[in-house]
C-alpha cells in the first residue's frame, strides 16, 4: 500500500496540548511513505527509526499506524 | 543603501510577571529604549511591534497603534509583525529596512507577549498555532514534540547525546544566573538536566524554554546620525530574513534549517565576513536542540557536530564562541514574540561592554539568530560595535 512505510523519526508526547490531553502519553512520528513524500501520524503502538509501518485507520483527519 | 545603527536598547525583565498586562510591559521596553538613545517619542517616524499570539493570550488585537499611542508615538505609522517566535526579528527587519532605504531617520522596533496569563496545556496549543494546523497540529505535534523528533533524527544521524543537550540546558542556565533580567537565575547541573521530567521524549523540562512575560525594544538611526544620540552604538552590518515550510514532514532533512542556513550564509556575504570572525551569538534555544542545529548552520561547527561543540565548553562566556551569554530562551525566558528584539538588545549589550559579569573578553562582532516555527522564519543580524 501507498499509504504503508518506514519511521523517518518520533517522539513520546508526555505534554498534550489541551484538546489531546487524555490521550497523553502518546508516540507522534513522521512517516516515509512507500508511495512517496512523508506525514506526521499517531502511532497505535512503538515503533523506532527505521521501522516498517502499516496504515490502520484515519480519524477526524489524524492518519493511525501500526508496526507490521 | 544607508548604514543603520542600534542607539538604544530597552527591555523589561522577563518572567512570570503577575499583575504586567502586555500594554504595560511593551511601553515600558520601550521608553527604556527611548531613553537609553535620548530620542524623546515625538521624533519616532514609525513603529514595528512584533507579538505572535496577543489575541489568543490576552484577548487583545491591533497591538501597535494599542502599545504605541500609550507610549507617546502619535499619529505614526505602528505596524504589528506575526512571523512566530520570530515576529520581533522581522519587525526588526522591517525597522531596518525603513531607514536603511532612506524613507524614516528613527525608528523603533520592539517585541512582545504576555504568555502566563494562561495554563500551560492551552498555552501549548497556541504555540502549536505556529505550525502546520491542517497537518501535524492536528495530529497532536505541539512545539516540544517537533523538536523532540528533530533531536531524535539528529541522535540517529550524527550521534548526538541526551548529554550534549544537557550541556546546552547547564550552560545557559549558568549564564542566565548572572543575567538581572533573566527568568530563571538557577545553575543547575548535569545529572539534574538529564533527569528532568519527560515532556517529548527525549526532550525533558530542562530542554524546554520557558513560558515567559516580558519586551524588548530597540532604538535605529542611520549611523551617519548615530553620533547625535550616543557615544558608543552598534552598527548593523546585516539583517537577512528567510523562510521556509511550515510543516516539520515537509522537510528533506529535518536535521538542519535551510532557512537558518541561507540568512547566515546571506548574511556573512553581505558583511564580508566568515563565521571564525564572530566574536559572540545569541541563537535561537527554543530546545537545547536548536541551539545545536543553529550552531551548525551558522558555521561554529560542523554539520554533525554541534553536539560535541556544546559539549566542549567552546561556547561557555569564557570559550572560542561564547553562545547564548545572556542564558538564551532556556533561561532568560521565552516571551515569544520578545525574543527576536530581545536578543539584539543583549548582543548590543556585549558590543557595548556593559554585560558585567557575562561580559565576554572580546566583543566586536556579535550575531543574533531568531527562528519562526520549526525554522520556517528565520532572521538573522550581524551587528559590529561602533
Amino acid at each position: 500500500m501507498d499509504r504503508d512505510g518506514v519511521i523517518y523519526t518520533e517522539t513520546i508526547v508526555h505534554a498534550a496540548p489541551e484538546q489531546y490531553a487524555a490521550d497523553a502519553p502518546y508516540q507522534l512520528a513522521i512517516i516515509e511513505l512507500d508511495g512517496g513524500g512523508r506525514i506526521t501520524a499517531r502511532m497505535l503502538n512503538r515503533a523506532q527509526i527505521g521501522e516498517r509501518v502499516t496504515f490502520v485507520e484515519e480519524r477526524v483527519g489524524v492518519a493511525y499506524y501500526r508496526t507490521l | 543603501m544607508r548604514s543603520v545603527a542600534v542607539v538604544g536598547i530597552g527591555k523589561t525583565p522577563f518572567g512570570a510577571l503577575t499583575g504586567r498586562d502586555l500594554r504595560s510591559l511593551a511601553v515600558e521596553a520601550v521608553e527604556n529604549a527611548l531613553h537609553d538613545a535620548t530620542v524623546a517619542p515625538e521624533q519616532v517616524e514609525a513603529f514595528y511591534l512584533g507579538n505572535f499570539a496577543g489575541p489568543s493570550f490576552v484577548g487583545q488585537n491591533h497591538l501597535a497603534p494599542y502599545v504605541g499611542m500609550a507610549a507617546g508615538f502619535e499619529g505614526i505609522p505602528c505596524t504589528r509583525v506575526e512571523d512566530a517566535c520570530a515576529s520581533s526579528g522581522s519587525a526588526f527587519f522591517h525597522a531596518w529596512q525603513s531607514v536603511a532605504a532612506g524613507i524614516y531617520d528613527v525608528v523603533v522596533a520592539a517585541g512582545v507577549e504576555k504568555m502566563t496569563s494562561q495554563p500551560t496545556p492551552r498555552v501549548a496549543e497556541i504555540l502549536a498555532g505556529a505550525g502546520d494546523m491542517s497537518g501535524e497540529g492536528r495530529a497532536g505535534a505541539t512545539f516540544p514534540a517537533l523538536f523532540a523528533m528533530i533531536a531524535r533524527r539528529h541522535m540517529h544521524q550524527y550521534g548526538t547525546t541526551r548529554e550534549q543537550l544537557a550541556a546546552v540546558a547547564v550552560k545557559n542556565h549558568a549564564n542566565g544566573a548572572k543575567n538581572p533580567l533573566a527568568h530563571m537565575r538557577k545553575v543547575i547541573t548535569i545529572e539534574q538536566a538529564l533527569a528532568g521530567k519527560p515532556v517529548a521524549e527525549p526532550l525533558t523540562v530542562y530542554d524546554c524554554s520557558l513560558i515567559s512575560d516580558g519586551a524588548a525594544a530597540v532604538v535605529i538611526v542611520p549611523l551617519e546620525q548615530a553620533a547625535r544620540y550616543r557615544s558608543r552604538c552598534a552598527k548593523v552590518l546585516a539583517v537577512v530574513q528567510t523562510s521556509d515550510h511550515v510543516a516539520l514532514d515537509r522537510k528533506a532533512d529535518i536535521t538542519l534549517f535551510p532557512a537558518v542556513k541561507a540568512a547566515g550564509e546571506k548574511a556573512y556575504k553581505i558583511a564580508g565576513l566568515s563565521p571564525k570572525q564572530i566574536d559572540l551569538a545569541e541563537l535561537h534555544d527554543c530546545f537545547t536542540i536548536a541551539e545545536i542545529v543553529a550552531s551548525e548552520d551558522l558555521g561554529f561547527a560542523a554539520k554533525g557536530q554541534g553536539g560535541p561543540l556544546a559539549a566542549s565548553g567552546a561556547t561557555s562566556i569564557c570559550g572560542s564562541i561564547p553562545i547564548n551569554t545572556s542564558g538564551g530562551l532556556k533561561a532568560k525566558g521565552h516571551p515569544v514574540g520578545a525574543t527576536g528584539v530581545g536578543q539584539i538588545c543583549d548582543v548590543v549589550m556585549q558590543l557595548r561592554g556593559d554585560a558585567g559579569e557575562r561580559q565576554v573578553p572580546k566583543h566586536t562582532i556579535g550575531l543574533a539568530q531568531n527562528l519562526g516555527g520549526s525554522g520556517a522564519t528565520c532572521v538573522v543580524t550581524i551587528l559590529e560595535a561602533a
